[in-house]
């Protein structure tokens, strides 16, 4: 096929992300399992990049975890969505960026809806009316964080202070990604790439210096779901389908596994953990795990933040041996010191792996 | 080793580069009707033994496609060869034929 061709169909593959003034929603886990992540993501957007973003303290779940766990109907969810829109035509906002990959098929699943059934818009703003005597705009763009990042990989990688390189020997750094399900599977035209070629992390990987490994079951699930984890009993279905991804990318050797969901890298991360104490298995280099980042946080590495100040000592696997493969300057005196330099605990040693 | 209060699954996912193809190029050789089937059904709908058990030709031609071998040769002796099967399968296929070849293809070679 000739290059015009390849660039035409790429071509199709691509979303619009807008330029700037971003209404932010939150996600409802990611500040317990990553808790700098999202203040990383504000940093380098409002600080960093100069952009325009407004949150409001009014803003709720988007009841995806209800929703996909059938214990909260659809026609709620889509008043509930409706109320967050509101907020954002409220304060003057037409673009919508989620921090949550489930909220974002939530979003995208309602405005979908919406689309191809008015009479569902028209009975969700008579709803949301009479409720609470809100009206709302529809968002002009809806991205995923991800996608913000993504759009502005190259203004991050102009302000780089340390590149995907291994310092020593000058070799790009080999990073696995893996993609959130509700970020394009559901909705293919909702993500850049589609379900089939998504580019979103491989993008940013590409841009600032390191090499995109590919793996026989780089597109399946992390093991999240949701009801397999949440009864205890069904736990070892979720294990498994992470255990499968770790036996596919292991004999590739990455160096980083990089994220764009808030369930993936936790599962990912604390999985390795229990694998390794249930097994006695590890995935990385010298009975090290594979570090598991988000893409805020391998965005914030890259722009020079301290490793501590990016929670990366909140991981369950160590993250020191990428940092110093990265040549990142860190002290390990302050890992366990949070703000104020006040002692925020030392976790116990795992049995097997190493950290 | 921790006790997490649950056990991690055995993976059931099977590498078609990997599985045996034996017994499926014997059968294709020895009754190459089988090679037509469209997995429809018909034959385990109407299967006598199927009444009683949980014997299933669409299930034997999964199992000899994906090599489970094991599970052929523990399934196979519950046909009782009535041929009703034979009488309704819309592509032809010999299915009684089938099921004598896979018995000979055991008594060729056993397994361990």
């Amino acid at each position: 096929m000739k290059i015009e061709g390849k660039q035409r169909i790429w071509a199709d593959y691509q979303k619009e992300i807008a330029n700037d003034h971003y209404f932010y929603v939150r996600s409802c886990i990611r500040q317990n399992f990553f808790p700098a992540s999202e203040v990383t993501f504000w940093k380098i957007i409002r600080d960093t990049l100069h952009k325009d973003i407004y949150e409001n303290e009014h803003h709720t779940s988007c009841s995806g975890i209800g929703y996909h766990s059938d214990v909260v109907p659809f026609a709620t969810t889509q008043a509930i969505v409706a109320r967050q829109f509101a907020l954002m035509t409220e304060n003057g906002y037409k673009n919508l960026t989620s921090s949550c990959i489930t909220s974002f098929g939530v979003y995208s699943e309602v405005l979908e809806t919406w689309k191809h059934f008015p009479e569902e818009l028209e009975r969700t703003r008579d709803i949301l009316y009479k409720a609470s005597k809100r009206e709302f705009d529809v968002p002009e763009n809806v991205a995923h964080t991800s996608d913000l990042i993504f759009k502005f990989r190259n203004e991050i990688n102009a302000q780089a202070k340390y590149r995907l390189v291994n310092a020593k020997t000058g070799e790009p750094l080999r990073g696995v990604e893996h993609i959130g399900c509700h970020y394009a599977k559901m909705f293919p035209s909702k993500g850049v790439g589609g379900a089939e070629h998504p580019y979103v992390l491989a993008g940013m990987i590409e841009s600032w210096g390191g090499k995109v490994v590919d793996y026989p079951e780089r597109r399946a699930c992390c093991g999240f779901g949701f009801r397999q984890y949440f009864i205890q009993a069904n736990r070892g279905y979720s294990v498994a389908c992470t255990k499968r991804k770790f036996e596919s990318m292991e004999p590739y050797k990455p160096d980083f596994i990089l994220t764009n969901c808030p369930g993936c890298p936790y599962f990912l991360d604390r999985w390795q953990y229990v694998i390794s104490e249930m097994e006695g298995k590890t995935y990385g280099e010298n009975g090290y795990g594979i570090p598991v980042l988000t893409y805020e946080e391998l965005a914030g590495l890259v722009l020079g933040f301290d490793p501590w100040d990016l929670g990366l000592q909140m991981h369950q696997v160590s993250v020191e041996p990428l940092l110093d493969k990265m040549g990142i300057a860190y002290d390990p005196a302050k890992k366990f010191l949070g703000v104020d330099n006040k002692n925020i605990g030392k976790p116990v040693c795992p049995n097997v792996m190493k950290i | 080793m921790n006790n997490f209060g649950f056990s991690i699954n055995k993976d059931k996912s099977i590498n078609m580069d990997e599985v045996s193809k034996e017994l499926s190029n014997y059968l294709s050789a020895e009754e190459p009707t089988f090679d037509s089937c469209m997995s429809c059904g018909t034959c385990s709908a109407t299967c006598s033994a199927g009444s009683f058990t949980k014997f299933s030709l669409r299930r034997i031609n999964l199992l000899v496609l994906r090599g489970q071998l094991n599970e052929v040769k523990n399934e196979i002796d519950k046909c009782m060869l009535c041929g009703k099967c034979t009488l309704l399968c819309p592509r032809n296929v010999n299915t009684r034929g089938v099921i004598v070849a896979i018995k000979q293809y055991f008594d060729k070679n056993p397994l361990n």
